[in-house]
């Protein structure tokens, strides 16, 4: 079958590779109608997140049609049409009992190489490196989804493929930076980015109550569609002191809660950004956390911080001292994405929230490598480019 | 191959990160191994308990015949201790296993030859940490995930260390 692979930093080929088949009996096989890109396969190109290996299959958003399943699959049958959350959890072990299912204890299959880096290994991803279980993408005619009773989900027949793809991750990963940031009815919310994740966070915020929520970003279009998908106010972080114009936006108190959805290759203006580069490329730190630190600079006092953006390893000059005598709470996830699929496809096909907007290119999986560089460039508008293999 | 996009600085940039990438996984368990050796001797580490918690009742493992196959394989063909107990609160039951005579199982001592050995897959640990997994998965799951096959379609030289690593990871780690 046809599939994209990660070669080496910024280099992306499309090859033929063997078809996945059925290796566990709860496995399924999703022909895959409909994969999109993501922000943090920006850094798997980028050669950021350790534990790549060349001809690894990228992609880990998606949905499609089950075309196979093993004896003990219960849930789902040949023919159904589902979208599959970005981690493979087991769905029985105390984490995935908790809601917690990125952190599953069942489905990483190299967990010293992640307890190595981390200490305790995640669980499983699609298509993001050996550290997450060395899982095949997406990004490819066909892909294997283990554990697939509680990984997959079906698509109510009026939400269409473009919107629906998003449950797979970018909305679940939002909505969690908004619930699991204990956004509350009046809150002010500020969130850091403006792609996909960063709208969908913003646009949780405000169904969770939020009275004014305001997404930082520097790309016009994107900005754009924060304001009018998710009714947010906007900043350009190019254009005006993001510190002072929250203040003055809050009344001087800053966010109560604010999300950083922007990940380890932040950009920033000023020296800040060249400091952080020089470092990252020598790799003197893995991870350019710009926006965390301006978030944990801009949150209320004994406000929340939640880091939804992706990061590999470890930062300098991290604001310690704020964060500690300024009381804030700071947490971070990989998506629980099995936890909110089924209400956000049930908004989704409410129209209480919008994601087919994202989809502002639908190529096929041939012309993968141009998309990844229009993405990363952000040339022609491009928000998230999809294929259809 | 159909498509590429490539520049020379790239091609550069990824050779590092590859290298970088590719002996993550092997480089972490050199530099777990030595940095708990400053702080702990090599007698206590090879007899440490190893354990993994169970979302199960202690009952499931402590009837007759209620040990999972993967640690009734493991008392057959090696001298091991296991131990069965509650988890506080609502963790389930804490599963302990290790080497009854440490030194006389192989467990490596000193920083070199133990780092040479978790490498080469020669560390009997290594054996008690998978069966320990396996027998968690196949309690709470009924099965034991297999990783994706083949793993790569290209080899490479820094896909082997990634490759080296990939073998080893079910064994080691911070268990």
């Amino acid at each position: 079958m046809k599939a994209v692979t990660w070669q080496g930093t910024n280099h992306l080929t499309v090859e033929n590779v063997p078809d996945p088949r059925i290796l566990n009996e709860q496995d399924a096989i999703v022909k895959v109608g409909l994969t999109a890109t993501c922000g943090s396969d920006l850094h798997l190109l980028g050669g950021y997140v350790p534990a790549m290996r060349a001809g690894d299959v990228i992609g880990h958003e998606f949905l499609g049609e089950i075309v196979e399943v093993g004896p003990r699959v219960r849930e789902h049958k040949v023919g159904d049409r589902v979208v599959v959350t970005s981690f493979i959890s087991c769905g029985r072990c105390w984490y995935c009992q908790h809601d917690e299912w990125s952190l599953c204890d069942n489905s990483n299959t190299n967990p010293g190489i992640a307890q190595a880096m981390w200490g305790y290994e995640t669980g499983g991803v699609f298509g993001y490196s050996h550290a997450m279980g060395g899982f095949k993408g997406s990004h490819a005619e066909y892909v294997r989804v283990p554990f697939a009773d509680y990984g997959a989900f079906k698509v109510p027949d009026d939400v269409d493929d473009q919107s629906a793809v998003f449950a797979s991750d970018a909305a679940p990963t939002g909505w969690m930076g908004a619930d699991l940031g204990g956004v509350s009815p009046g809150d002010v919310v500020a969130v850091w980015g403006a792609g996909g994740v960063g709208q969908m966070a913003a646009r949780a915020a405000a169904l969770l109550g939020a009275e004014q929520v305001i997404v930082i970003d520097r790309i016009p279009e994107r900005l754009e569609q924060a304001r009018r998908y998710a009714s947010a106010e906007t900043i350009d972080y190019t254009a005006t002191d993001v510190g002072a114009e929250l203040r003055e936006r809050t009344g001087g108190r800053g966010p109560d809660v604010c999300i950083e959805a922007v990940g380890l290759e932040a950009h920033s203006p000023g020296p800040e950004y060249a400091y952080d580069q020089v470092k990252q490329q020598l790799r003197m730190h893995s991870d350019r956390p710009t926006a965390v630190r301006e978030a944990i600079m801009a949150c209320r006092k004994g406000g929340s911080v939640f880091i939804l953006g992706v990061f590999g390893g470890v930062v300098d000059k991290f604001p310690l001292g704020a964060l500690m005598n300024k009381g804030l709470t700071v947490r971070g996830a990989q998506q629980h994405g099995q936890r909110y699929a089924p209400m956000l496809l049930d908004r989704i096909a409410k129209g209480e929230l919008d994601t087919r907007h994202l989809v502002t290119h639908e190529l096929p999986l041939d012309q993968a490598p141009e998309a990844y560089q229009m993405f990363k460039n952000k040339d022609d508008g491009c928000v998230r480019a999809v294929f259809r293999p | 191959m159909k498509r590429m996009i490539k520049t020379g600085a790239d091609k550069a940039a990824g050779l590092a990160s590859n290298l970088a990438s590719g002996a993550a996984g092997a480089a972490g368990a050199a530099w777990d191994t030595a940095r708990h050796r400053m702080v702990g001797d090599d007698q206590a580490a090879a007899a440490r308990w190893l354990v993994v918690t169970i979302a199960c009742p202690p009952e499931r493992l402590t009837r007759p015949a209620g040990l999972p196959e993967p640690i009734e394989r493991l008392q057959r063909e090696a001298e091991v201790e296991v131990r069965v107990q509650p988890a506080p609160g609502d963790r389930g039951t804490e599963l302990g296993v290790r080497l009854s005579r440490p030194r006389a199982d192989g467990a490596p001592t000193g920083i070199p030859s133990n780092i040479a050995a978790r490498l080469s897959g020669n560390d009997p640990r290594q054996r008690l940490r998978t069966a320990l997994r396996d027998a968690k998965s196949l309690i709470e799951t009924g099965e034991v995930l297999r990783p994706d096959t083949p793993p790569t379609t290209r080899p490479t030289i820094t896909g082997k260390v990634m490759e080296l690593a990939t073998k080893r990871a079910g064994g080691e780690g911070r268990l």
